[in-house]
């Protein structure tokens, strides 16, 4: 059985994501409208929330993306710490951008909801601040590896920046148990199925969860490819001006 | 269309916000993509044509 260290290898890597991304991409678009099909039009409301219920399909598989977008870049910074690993570098490099978008629609969808339910578009809340200052390291993230030229200095010092903002990754996913205060409610997907919320509204919410996760790894997929080739490009242009 | 009752803004306006930025963000990646593929290849083509 192939190692999966192989898939290091920049040109293995290429070979075969080529081959797989495209079935994942349209796997991905075929799951995601489904889930949210199902979600928007054939749900009922609920008998607390009304039809604000049905922003659940958007926001939960969103802020669940957030943390852990996070937690794979977290992997592949370690991977790239401890076995230099250029393709794993690049990988946490393009998941930050998706990680970022998928925090910012957890936020906004939050707020929306949060508004009729809570009245208020914004509270201090434990998991609120915590996915604010989750959105503000992505920010930070991406900024430093477009600030510094080097690109294997780039990966050391972001790598860093990622084991920092795995604190605040975790406290957005725990934040709700740490403190008992604050508006936002616990989980809405346990192993506990008391804690579930309904299965009517549970299974459309897998499905596009599914479809959120899915189209994460093709995006990350399809922006790790477009990170190879840059570098690549970088080294050829360094090689022709150093004649 | 579902009936949203007093809460269509809200539902409507959280959708389109969460569906502009995913098709955004796949805009963006698909495009530099395209973009890096096609340098890529420019500078390749040159340095084998040297």
């Amino acid at each position: 059985m192939a190692s999966i260290w192989e898939y290091a290898n920049p040109r293995k890597f290429m070979a075969t994501t080529d081959v797989v991304l495209p079935w994942i991409a349209v796997t991905a678009a075929l799951t995601l409208v489904g889930g949210l099909i199902w979600g928007f039009f054939f749900t009922p409301e609920d008998y607390r929330q009304g039809a604000t219920v049905k922003i659940i399909y958007l926001h939960v598989p969103a802020a669940l993306l957030a943390i852990n977008a996070w937690l794979m870049m977290l992997a592949a910074s370690l991977i790239w710490i401890v076995r230099r690993h250029h393709v794993s570098a690049l990988a946490a490099r393009a998941a930050a951008p998706v990680g970022a978008v998928m925090t910012l629609i957890a936020l906004i969808t939050g707020a929306i909801w949060g508004q009729p339910m809570w009245g208020t578009w914004w509270e201090w809340d434990p998991r609120l601040t915590s996915f604010l200052i989750l959105f503000l390291f992505y920010l930070g993230y991406m900024a430093l590896w477009s600030a510094v030229e080097n690109d294997d200095t780039a990966a050391d010092l972001t790598a860093i920046l990622c084991l920092v903002g795995s604190v605040f990754a975790l406290l957005s996913r725990y934040a709700v148990n740490f403190w008992n205060q604050g508006l936002h409610q616990g989980a809405s997907l346990s192993l506990d199925a008391q804690e579930n919320v309904a299965d009517v509204f549970y299974h459309p919410l897998l499905v596009s969860i599914a479809g959120f996760v899915l189209l994460f790894v093709a995006l990350v997929l399809l922006r790790t490819r477009t990170e190879i080739r840059a570098r690549r490009m970088r080294a050829l242009l360094l090689r022709e001006r150093m004649g | 269309m579902p009936d949203l009752g007093k809460y269509a803004v809200e539902v409507l306006s959280a959708y389109g916000a969460a569906l502009a930025l995913l098709l955004l963000l796949v805009l963006v990646s698909l495009r530099r993509a395209r973009r890096v593929k096609a340098d890529l290849a420019e500078v390749e083509a040159r340095r084998h044509g040297d």
